[in-house]
């Protein structure tokens, strides 16, 4: 690429602005500019804000310049999906609902990136409300794989992942219900990191499956997952479900990055990753050959009802979903059908005319499940089914560290391959999901290509509130590898 | 026809109050009746995309006080529920509510009948729950959202259907709102909406030996005591005259809404069948479950006060006051404890019942606060009430010293002796006065001595000379007992 500074990861570019040898605006522009040359292409942002970026960073500039203190993430462009609300610009969760709603206050992951004088250069496409596994779901517009403009970047973050792998900022933030996070992160060779439930605010994030949804962030490594983690993570008194410091510290995720963990062992559930197709088993295995290698003791665990996951996950976020998503009804804000009969029709016709497909299905999935008569056996049973899955969590810590799989069964699909084909597009979730019904963290690492150039994407999971092991976990592998040096190249 | 004809009442409640905490129940919004439309909300209760509800704990305390007032088994572990209906006033479209864990269930409350009984109420459950905005249909095709009220703190209280006239519905309400004022936590003004009560009614009529039930009829729209009872009652006759009439009886799920008239003093249908909802009920995620441990609920429990029910029984007993007097007293709190301190202080509970009843309380309402504002202090009134009982001033005297002491912050004593309203009482002073008297009325000297029927009032007007002579200011006590002496 002409421009080195785009290549450099977000732990670089910080250092070098805080010592004054880049500009922020530089980077900026850098990043606009590469936007302007290559998002028609890749489709990664729903909205850019060139203006306002451009200004933060000329106020951080100018800071340093005056020998000034400035934030953690000082000058550094950053992007966020576009169900986390902001003050500027639109917050659209890529629906035609709210393509023109304008929150009044900003997530609070969003005023943390703005107190760490990070500048935000825009928000992502996704799929609508988060629901997909190929972005393709979103009402709005397009992403494109950046290693292959013809395949899905994956979903539902897939604007964040595309953006920070086709070089349109340095980090982003996602969301990872089902695994909306590492997935993409996976199909586009970028890290991906889901933070455990309750580990950074949902305040803000507009909710899909409220007992599921977590923000995390999107990076070229693993060091700047911690680096921006550092921001991000920390309980909330406007998230009641954000978990008190007292019982799980947030720690200094840099300071032991680099570290490795000692006596580090690994647990392969053999059973599962069978599923996958070759090139993936294959990356997997010679990960594992990298932890061994690394001195690292691998042993085999048992995930008894991880074959319930898929199930479960379906009812309990469709039922989340019907009921967080039932405010959006043409009444106070967002899209208003034009002449309602009635104000019955206000709802109908409303929500008929500004929800996607996909959203609808969820809707009635999730409306089906809560009904009376139907409770019991749908979405009571599912809340059992995850307490199991936690139980196999719960048992497979006590034998090891962290738990490694693929991130997916595939590499990244061609477009329009599974949309006419729901189950088949809920099963690349497959390996992701059982982390959000067990509410730990996880985290997708590049750990190789397919025949096709295609990256994949190594899982591993820790118990919760177990970031900091985990991303020195994750770091050990990346240290030895240089997967996630390779960069995607756009024509 | 109807001679063969006898009929139970049936009636229970369904009550909504509003918690008079500082905010609202999920969000830090103020709590503030009648502002400007859409003036007290934040993103939280507008229910705008990505916020998060947050437990107001006043709000929970406050309910679990209620739950503890009322007798009712208090939950150590409860947790949030969103219920599921599309309506413009309720923003989420959904109501975060308690379904199947409320915080308190299995209660009673005691109210007072009019033969000055009390009669035990069962109550099924007490729960927490957000209140909707209101719709506002003034705008001719449209209609406009005023969503200030939204999250309002609102404890809802289901009674069992143990009442059998609009009399002991009323009596019910009433007591409800002496109690959660007590417990301060609710202003309870049923005309703003504070509490909010739905009566469901219907009777059991015995027609010759066999029994019919009729439909329950809900009924809205009461926003007064009276209203509640004569609702009740206007039911109970329509009912009775339309079972009369047609014959109808209940079947299944045939339960109506009415809504109260106040103009034609009638229930108006508003809707025939309840329509089968299902409000699909799911725990929200968004909150945590309530613990209430051991620790929590005794410092809950160290704000319980006597309630009032309980005082007034206990002024008929403990004081030997009237129920009537006993039920002005505890009408409100301070004015009850004002009365309890002034008898601490040693003041005669009769006396200082009439004092408050008979003057305290209009001069009160005059200054349009409680008496505990007035610049009394209670050791002050029972100051007066003894020397009102000792005979140092007279009891209309001590009426005129009361409304002086609200006005002047002096004592008693101070001002009785200021306005020259102590009485003369003694023997030797007053001894010359009588004999005066005597010797300028032989006429009713003789009368008294005669005896007879003249005697009595012979004697008042002997007594009546000497006050007169004394510019009112002997005490007629003593001064009866020197004429007894001096006439026997
Ligand atoms: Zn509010």
């Amino acid at each position: 690429m002409p421009n080195d500074l785009l290549n450099m990861d977000c732990k670089q570019l910080r250092e070098q602005i805080a010592a004054g040898k880049v500009k922020s605006v530089e980077a900026t522009q850098a990043v606009f500019k590469s936007i302007e040359k290559n998002d028609s292409k890749i489709g990664a942002y729903i909205s850019t804000f060139k203006e306002q970026a451009l200004a933060k960073a000329k106020e951080i500039d100018d800071k340093i310049a005056a020998g000034e203190s400035v934030g953690f993430l000082a000058g550094v462009p950053v992007a966020v999906k576009d169900n986390m609300c902001t003050t500027f610009g639109a917050t659209t969760c890529a629906s035609k609902i709210l393509e023109n709603f304008h929150a009044p206050y900003n997530a609070t992951v969003v005023e943390k990136l703005l107190a760490a004088d990070a500048v935000i250069i825009g928000k992502t496409n996704m799929d609508e409300f988060a629901m997909g596994s190929s972005t393709e779901n979103s009402g709005l517009k397009k992403t494109v794989n950046p290693w292959d403009a013809s395949r899905v970047p994956g979903g539902s973050s897939g604007g964040s992942t595309a953006a920070v792998a086709g070089r349109l900022c340095f980090a982003a933030l996602g969301s990872d219900t089902g695994g909306s996070i590492r997935q993409p992160a996976s199909f586009c060779g970028v890290v991906g990191l889901k933070p455990t439930y309750g580990r950074v605010s949902r305040y803000g994030l507009v909710a899909f499956g409220s007992s599921l949804d977590q923000i995390g962030p999107v990076t070229h490594t693993v060091t700047d997952a911690a680096l921006m983690m550092n921001v991000i993570a920390g309980h909330d008194v406007a998230d009641s479900t954000s978990v008190d410091e007292q019982n799980a510290p947030v720690c200094d995720y840099l300071e032991n990055i680099d570290k490795p963990i000692e006596k580090l062992k690994i647990a392969v559930v053999p059973e599962f990753n069978a599923g996958a197709d070759e090139p993936v088993q294959k990356a997997l295995s010679d990960a594992i050959e990298v932890y061994k290698k690394l001195g690292a003791e691998i042993v085999e665990v048992h995930m008894p009802h991880w074959d319930y996951a898929i199930a479960a996950y379906y009812m309990i976020a469709t039922a989340e979903a019907s009921s967080n998503l039932a405010r959006y009804d043409g009444v106070h804000y967002g899209h208003r059908t034009d002449n309602p009969g009635d104000y019955v029709e206000v709802y109908t016709k409303s929500r008929a005319e500004g929800f996607g497909k996909e959203v609808k299905r969820r809707i009635m999935l999730g409306t089906y499940a809560l009904s009376s008569g139907y409770y019991d056996a749908y979405y009571l049973k599912s809340l059992k089914v995850r307490n199991l899955i936690r139980g196999d969590f719960t048992s497979a810590f006590e034998k090891c560290d962290c738990v490694i799989t693929p991130v997916a069964p595939t590499t990244a699909f061609k477009a329009g391959e599974k949309t006419d084909d729901p189950l088949k597009m809920y099963l690349s979730d497959i390996y992701t999901i059982s982390a959000n019904l067990a509410g730990i963290p996880g985290i997708s690492v590049p750990c190789g290509f397919d025949e096709n150039n295609l990256p994949i994407g190594l899982q591993i999971l820790a118990p919760a509130f177990a970031e900091d092991k985990l991303l020195r976990i994750a770091r050990m592998f990346e240290k030895q590898t240089d997967w996630h040096t390779n960069r995607a190249t756009i024509d | 026809m109807t001679s063969d004809i006898s009929y139970k009442v049936i009636v229970g409640l369904e009550i909504h109050v509003q918690l008079c905490t500082q905010t609202k129940m999920f969000c830090g919004c103020a709590l503030q009746f009648g502002a400007q439309p859409n003036s007290r909300v934040c993103p939280v209760c507008l229910g705008m995309p990505g916020v998060l509800p947050v437990m107001n704990k006043h709000a929970y305390e406050y309910s679990v006080l209620v739950g503890l007032a009322l007798n009712c088994k208090v939950a150590g572990f409860t947790k949030w529920d969103r219920k599921s209906y599309y309506y413009p006033d309720l923003p989420k479209n959904y109501q975060i509510s308690q379904y199947d864990l409320p915080l308190s269930e299995n209660g009673f409350i005691e109210i007072p009948l009019e033969s000055g009984e009390t009669k035990r109420i069962r109550i099924t459950r007490a729960h927490l729950e957000e209140d909707a905005g209101k719709n506002l249909h003034t705008a001719g095709n449209f209609s406009q959202v005023d969503l200030n009220r939204t999250g309002t703190p609102l404890l809802e209280i289901v009674t069992e259907p143990d009442m059998s006239s609009g009399a002991e519905v009323k009596a019910l309400a009433v007591e409800l709102q002496r109690m959660v004022r007590y417990l301060g936590v609710s202003e309870a003004d049923m005309q703003k909406g504070h509490m909010r009560f739905e009566p469901n009614i219907n009777l059991v009529i015995t027609k010759g030996g066999k029994e019919h039930k009729t439909a329950i009829v809900e009924v809205k729209n009461l926003n007064s005591f009276r209203a509640l009872e004569r609702s009740v009652d206007y039911e109970v006759q329509r009912q009775l005259d339309e079972f009369i009439d047609s014959g109808k009886v209940m079947e299944m799920g045939n339960k109506s809404t009415r809504g109260w008239d106040d103009d034609k003093q009638m229930t108006v249908l508003q809707r025939v069948k309840e329509e089968a909802h299902d409000y699909r009920y799911f725990p929200d995620p968004d909150l945590l479950p309530v613990e209430l441990d051991d620790a929590w609920l005794e410092q809950i429990k160290s704000q319980l006060c006597e309630l009032p029910i309980k005082k007034q029984i206990r002024y008929v007993s403990e004081y030997k006051l009237s129920d009537y007097d006993a039920g002005v007293l505890t009408a409100d709190r301070s004015t009850a404890e004002f009365f309890e301190e002034a008898v601490k202080a040693g003041g005669d509970p009769k006396r200082v019942c009439n004092l408050i009843t008979q003057v305290g309380l209009k001069l009160a309402n005059e200054a349009g606060c409680g008496i505990a504002e007035l610049s009394l202090t209670a050791e002050n009134m029972s100051e007066l009430a003894k020397m009102i009982d000792d005979g140092q001033v007279s009891a209309s005297a001590g009426n005129t010293i009361l409304e002086q002491m609200t006005k002047t912050d002096k004592a008693a004593q101070v001002i009785a002796e200021e306005l020259n309203l102590i009485q003369k009482s003694d023997a030797g002073e007053l001894e010359g006065i009588v004999e005066k008297v005597l010797a300028e009325n032989p006429k009713a000297v003789e009368d008294v001595k005669s005896g007879g029927k003249k005697s009595k009032k012979a004697q008042g007007f002997l007594l009546g000379q000497v006050i007169q002579k004394t510019k009112g200011q002997a005490n007629p006590k003593v001064v009866s007992e020197i004429l007894s002496k001096k006439l026997s």
